[in-house]
């Protein structure tokens, strides 16, 4: 009889495709820890990219006339100049059915008829001051909006005169204007002027209702006692607040914040280093966004930012940073951006610089043109840059996405607007928009730490004297219900943990604060006086309550510690800390207390992380090989001696990676450090305050930052920070036990 | 002494210690949970509280007790209590007084020495209600249509109105939702074809007729509605509050009326279970302070089997690579650390990357190709129970993989052996031998990963659970199940209830009886998980020999 085996074509086909599946499917764990890996790193890598600039197109203008003054929309489709003597001219910049790059497409007077140009001042990307020679201006703004026709979009001009159309009278004498500053909000313009007689003059004028709607207003004139005879430079800024008047190497602050009083606020005068071969000056100036910083450029090219910190004199203007824009180069013009901290810098050679301030970060520095631009200005979006030098009209794309973000600026201290020096801050958001962001991850890294070692502190000797008990000298009947009862705890939703350590043992902490300390106190003597007592027992009760019973005798004894502890402590608060302990740490000690504190956090992490520890430690100690320790035992070492000499000497690398484990779990829990502290990124050890951690600050903040942002890469790299941090702590603590694991099966 | 310290024995006394604290701190923690868990359930005694005040007015709380606490006589110098020698401490209750329209807060503090009388009238019912929550008082009459009538007929009148109401809600959810369902998918039919440029008037006269007759049939089910409101507030009850004003109550808000102070044991112990199946069975209210969780449960169970179906073939096909396959060589290592790390890496950094890579990339391309008609608002470009799902699935492969490995390390390599002696191939061998005894221990890994899945919510709150969700992502609509819909959980829950509600001390018990329900689940899974595998080494134990 012939047995008829099935054809083994198929059956090896199914077998080797099994194989390639099965492969396959446990390559993809690999792949899933190296995706989220390399996902991490692609979202963080553009915060570290430098910005750069590079020619998009170039152009020779039409217009014939002196050019005063240029602008572009935000899309970047159309652009405009301005002539000496007030014509708009638009250009074309992307090519439609109609028009061709750098054809000339609108063109339009933008002056009175009865004022006579004397010269033009950008005041911001949108508005624009026409100056008159007998004192007069017109702001105008050339804004642009977009049409539809048959769903294709055009960009078209817009010109409006926030002001209204007509001339508006800032010298009353009618003298002519060499400088003028401006700056308006809904109810009040505010001009401050240096006139060809010598005069610096405020002219305000106050809307009659909104200038947003109505054009109507009042004005007040008053002229400045000024201390110079002479200024090169005049910025108000953009809240009202200041005016900025610069004369050679010296700057005035007058207070704006009084309709009809013009007061000298502060002089800033610059150290200026000076040079072996000629002296050097101030050579520019420009406001930084958000109005309390002032930029000064001087002639070896350095630029200085400044604002005002509240000193041991009250406030005062302070040099605060500064930047090598040029080397050796005059500084000619600064221009900063509308709502970032970044400005450029610009240089008689054409040479451009672009800085952000608050991260200290060299983003960009080369050279444009092979001369200087007669005209250079920013786009409305940040992401552009055009220049006019004679009738070439150049556009530069800007990529400068994530400017605030350096790795300096990360880990170390920054200073910023308004502080009195340096500080290590994480305030990401806030309610205004010049607001300045403040990335710095030391204060939640800190937190991160903080959280950790105060659960490790807790956590590391119960789960270490548990493992210890439970591998070595309990029974083994006892050992299989104790073992699954700790490990359950570990199965315990942590949000659960975090519910109770804020709303229940938060409340008892604060209240029984004295019965904490306590604590430290009564159990550990709780439990050297039962077994001390338990020594001093007749023979036979002890052959009925054997010493393996000692964790269940134990419970009862420390139950009654704690309880004694908790019901001295009102009095011991009574007698010691003037009836309330809270008052006491606040006021006599003058700490800092917070209900939802790191002493709460540390007790509910560390219940967290015990069954962590517990777990590895003992399997660590359990597989001690057993000739060890019986040999210890026979040369008459007793069982401690055992323990300390033989058994924990050589389970201590899985002692060591058990820990490691414990605090991996406990770097990166997020729900219980979320519920049980106040999430206030600070930096103090103090464990009666709180702490934000890493993961805590993303559960709270990757919810409302916006996609591809700043914030959200850095919340990414929060991440990646905890990523790499835990994958180091548990790839050791692997690698120490497979090490343990040959060594013990080789012993 | 000296001899005794020497032996060691204390030190061995002291790492007893550690266990004795370890347990302890494990079983308190159940029997707080539990026991406060439980008491949320229990219907409590009503008191009523005669009370004379510092300015000697008198006045009555009515009210369950829900906390007493001491404290110090010096913070209450000011009321000028009577104090016995020696006395440093005054008792106080927290009483829950509810009347949420009489009162704005709906618990309050009173203080031992200032209650005259205390007694718990039988007559004093409390009430809970759809909206406002409890009302406590004792009622007065009975309104049936505007006539007063016997208030025995109180049951009666309830039962009507609970049959109404049902009606009313499923009228509201499924009808109505079902017609607003409709309307939303032709108006996304509609823009499809716009997109696609292929909407000839045809196609346009057709959807607008169907539009026309959901419209229609709106209409009808809208008077059915508002007829079926007319009726159900057919009827009042007036009671009379603590400080004595009458309040109509109309039956339409009433749930339940139960006179506590009259229920015997047996009474109450049925009413503990009603309020416990009530609670799974009820959908929040009030800002999920009061009512049930039942639409978090859903959430949860929907999640954690979604989640289940991906992670289990995966986990399982791992594992016997790792055992069965991989050679001992550079690449399994990297294979094992990759899953210690896995196992390892904070469940935040899922949710962040589940957040970026699966919602915004992944979703937002599928948006892109298959649902460009909805743009802007995205189907799957936002989280949902779908991502959530695959993140946690991330999450629990490595639970999956450790306790598969482990089942499959225990099977004796006899049977491998032979298996393959009489000819089969490796595959049929896997197939037919080393999976159906791996099988319990492919069991207890899903287990645990369910376990684990169902108590986990830091990556949650990034990748879909929200608050409170107003559709189920299972329902009676094609394609009936939403994997793009968000989901409410247990875990968050509890976050949301016990931390961002506005009023905390009032929804605390709820946030208890959550926590309870949420650890008596994890806890039964991982028993049923351990016991596997314990009798799972058992029967191995027993091949070996």
């Amino acid at each position: 009889m012939t047995i008829a085996l099935k054809s083994t074509g198929p059956r090896q086909l199914k077998n080797s495709l099994a194989k390639w599946l099965i492969t396959l499917g446990g390559i993809s764990v690999l792949f899933t820890l190296v995706l989220i890996f390399m996902y991490l790193l692609y979202v963080i890598k553009p915060i570290f990219v430098s910005a750069e600039i590079d020619k998009k197109q170039a152009f020779e203008i039409t217009t014939s006339e002196n050019v005063a003054s240029i602008g572009i929309d935000e899309l970047k489709e159309l652009s405009y100049v301005i002539t000496d003597d007030g014509q708009i001219d638009y250009y074309q910049l992307v090519e439609t059915n109609q028009h061709q790059v750098g054809e000339q497409v609108y063109s339009q007077s933008l002056l009175a008829e009865d004022i006579t140009l004397d010269q033009i001042i950008d005041i911001s990307i949108e508005e624009k001051l026409l100056v008159g020679e007998n004192g007069q201006v017109q702001l105008v703004s050339p804004k642009f909006m977009s049409q539809f026709a048959k769903d294709i979009r055009t960009i078209v001009p817009n010109i409006t005169y926030p002001l209204g159309e007509d001339p508006i009278t800032i010298d009353q004498e009618g003298q002519a204007l060499s400088l003028v500053s401006f700056a308006m909000n809904d109810e009040r313009a505010v001009f401050v002027a240096f006139t060809k007689d010598n005069r610096l003059i405020k002219t305000t004028l106050i809307a009659e209702d909104d200038f947003s709607y109505d054009a109507a207003h009042e004005a007040v004139y008053q002229e400045i006692d000024t201390q110079s005879s002479h200024f090169d430079d005049i910025l108000v800024t953009p809240d009202l607040a200041m005016v900025f008047a610069r004369s050679g190497d010296q700057v005035f602050v007058y207070d704006l914040s009084d309709d009809y009083d013009v007061e000298l606020k502060a002089t800033i005068i610059p150290q200026l280093s000076q040079n072996r071969t000629k002296s050097l000056h101030i050579t520019s100036m420009a406001l930084l966004s958000g109005s309390s910083s002032i930029l000064l450029g001087d002639s070896s090219g350095k630029v200085s930012q400044w604002f005002e910190v509240a000193g041991e004199e009250g406030r005062e203007f302070k040099q605060v940073r500064t930047f090598q824009a040029a080397d050796n180069q005059k500084i000619t013009a600064i221009y900063t951006e509308q709502f970032r901290k970044s400005f450029y810098t610009m240089t008689a050679t054409g040479e451009l610089g672009l800085f952000y301030t608050t991260s200290e970060a060299e983003l960009w520095r080369g050279q444009l043109n092979s001369i200087e631009p007669v005209h250079l200005s920013i786009s409305p979006r940040a992401d552009a840059l055009i220049s006019l030098s004679g009738k070439s009209f150049s556009i530069f794309t800007v990529e400068n996405e994530h400017p605030e973000v350096t790795w300096s600026a990360l880990w170390k201290e920054v200073w910023y607007e308004g502080y009195p020096e340096p500080e290590y801050i994480w305030q990401s958001t806030s309610g205004s928009d010049d607001f300045e962001a403040k990335f710095s991850l030391v204060p939640i890294s800190f937190g991160t730490i903080k959280a950790a070692s105060y659960a490790m502190l807790f956590a590391v000797p119960i789960a270490l004297t548990a493992a210890i008990y439970t591998a070595y000298f309990m029974t083994p009947s006892m050992r299989r219900k104790v073992k699954p009862t700790i490990e359950l705890m570990e199965a315990l939703p942590t949000v659960i943990l975090g519910f109770l350590a804020g709303l229940w043992l938060a409340p008892i902490i604060e209240k029984y604060l004295p019965a904490v300390a306590l604590l430290l106190l009564f159990l550990p003597l709780s439990v050297f006086l039962t077994a001390y007592l338990w020594f001093k027992l007749p023979k036979e009760i002890k052959i009925k309550l054997p010493e393996t019973l000692a964790p269940l005798l134990l419970i009862p004894a420390l139950l009654l510690a704690a309880y004694s502890a908790f019901s001295l402590s009102p009095v011991l608060e009574h007698y010691f800390f003037g009836g309330d302990v809270r008052q006491f740490i606040t006021n006599d000690l003058n700490i800092d207390f917070d209900q939802r504190n790191a002493l709460v956090v540390g007790i509910a992490m560390g219940f967290a992380v015990i069954p962590t520890i517990f777990s590895m430690a003992e399997d660590a100690i359990f597989s001690v090989p057993k000739h060890l320790t019986s040999g210890s035992l026979a040369l008459g070492a007793t069982q401690w001696q055992t323990l300390v000499k033989v058994v924990l000497l050589t389970a201590s690398p899985g002692i060591f990676s058990a820990v490691m484990m414990g605090l991996g779990r406990a770097v990166g829990e997020t729900m219980i450090v979320l519920m049980a502290t106040g999430n206030t990124p600070i930096l103090d050890w103090n464990f009666f305050e709180g702490m934000r951690t890493l993961a805590a600050n993303i559960a709270v903040e990757m919810p409302e930052s916006e996609v591809g942002s700043t914030h959200y890469r850095i919340l990414f790299l929060a991440a990646f920070v905890l990523f790499v941090f835990t994958f180091i702590f548990n790839t050791a603590a692997e690698f120490i036990r497979q090490r343990l694991r040959e060594k013990y099966s080789s012993l | 002494m000296n001899k005794w310290f020497k032996s060691g024995s204390p030190w061995i006394w002291l790492s007893a210690a550690g266990v004795s604290i370890s347990l302890i701190s494990v079983l308190g923690l159940l029997w707080l949970i539990a026991s406060r868990g439980l008491s949320y359930f229990w219907p409590a005694d009503l008191y009523q509280f005669e009370m004379l005040d510092e300015q000697g007015r008198t006045s009555t709380v009515i009210g369950e007790v829900y906390d007493r606490e001491e404290i110090p006589a010096k913070q209450l110098v000011h009321l000028d209590i009577q104090l016995e020698p020696g006395q440093e401490t005054i008792e106080r209750y927290l009483v829950k007084t509810g009347n949420r329209e009489l009162v704005s807060l709906d618990f309050r503090w009173i203080l031992v020495p200032q209650i005259r009388k205390t007694s718990t009238p039988e007559n004093i019912a409390v009430i809970e209600r759809r909206t406002n929550g409890n009302f406590y008082g004792v009622i007065e009459s009975l309104v049936l249509d505007g006539n007063s009538v016997s208030l025995d007929k109180m049951p009666e009148l309830l039962e009507r109105v609970e049959a109404f109401q049902e009606e009313i809600e499923a009228l509201q959810k499924v009808d109505i939702g079902a017609i607003n369902y409709k309307l939303e998918r032709l108006r996304l039919t509609e823009r499809k074809h716009q997109l696609g440029n292929n909407l000839t008037d045809e196609i346009a006269n057709e959807i607008n007729t169907q539009v026309q007759i959901l419209k229609d049939e709106y209409k009808v089910l809208e008077a059915k509605l508002m007829s079926l409101r007319d009726t159900v507030s057919r009827d009042q009850l007036v009671v009379k509050a603590m400080d004595g004003t009458l309040v109509t109550i109309g039956f339409e808000d009433i749930l339940q009326i139960n006179f506590n102070n009259q229920m015997n044991v047996l009474e109450k112990l049925k009413l503990f279970f009603v309020q416990i199946g009530n609670f799974i069975t009820d959908d929040p209210r009030e800002a999920n302070t009061e009512g049930g969780v039942f639409p978090a449960i859903f959430g949860t169970v929907l999640m954690v089997l979604l989640m289940t179906v991906i992670v289990s073939p995966l986990g399982v096909v791992a594992a016997i690579y790792l055992h069965e396959y991989a050679g001992n060589n550079a690449l399994t290592k990297l294979l094992r650390i990759a899953v210690i790390n896995l196992a390892g890496v904070p469940s935040i950094v899922y949710g962040v990357f589940g957040l970026g890579f699966f919602v915004y990339m992944v979703g937002g391309n599928l948006d892109q190709l298959f649902y460009p008609e909805t743009l802007p608002s995205p189907t799957f470009g936002t989280p949902g129970v779908m991502w959530s799902a695959i993140t946690l699935a991330i999450l629990t492969l490595p639970v999956v993989i450790v306790s598969t490995e482990e089942g499959l390390a225990r099977i004796p390599s006899a049977m491998r052996h032979g298996s393959l002696a009489l000819g089969a191939t490796k595959a049929e061998t896997l197939w037919r031998i080393i999976l159906p005894i791996a099988s319990p221990a492919i069991m207890t890994g899903i287990i645990l990963a369910i376990a684990r899945a169902a108590g986990e919510v830091a990556p949650l709150m990034l990748v879909g659970v929200v608050k409170m969700a107003p559709n189920l992502p299972l329902d009676g609509n094609f394609p009936f199940l939403h994997l793009d819909r968000k989901f409410m959980h247990l875990g968050f829950h509890i976050y949301d209830v016990g931390f961002q509600s506005p009023n905390v001390e009032a929804a605390r018990p709820l946030v208890y009886a959550t926590a309870l329900l949420l650890v008596t689940i994890i806890v039964a899974l991982n028993m049923t998980a351990v016991s596997i595998r314990n009798r799972l080494r058992e029967k191995y134990r027993m091949l070996e020999h």
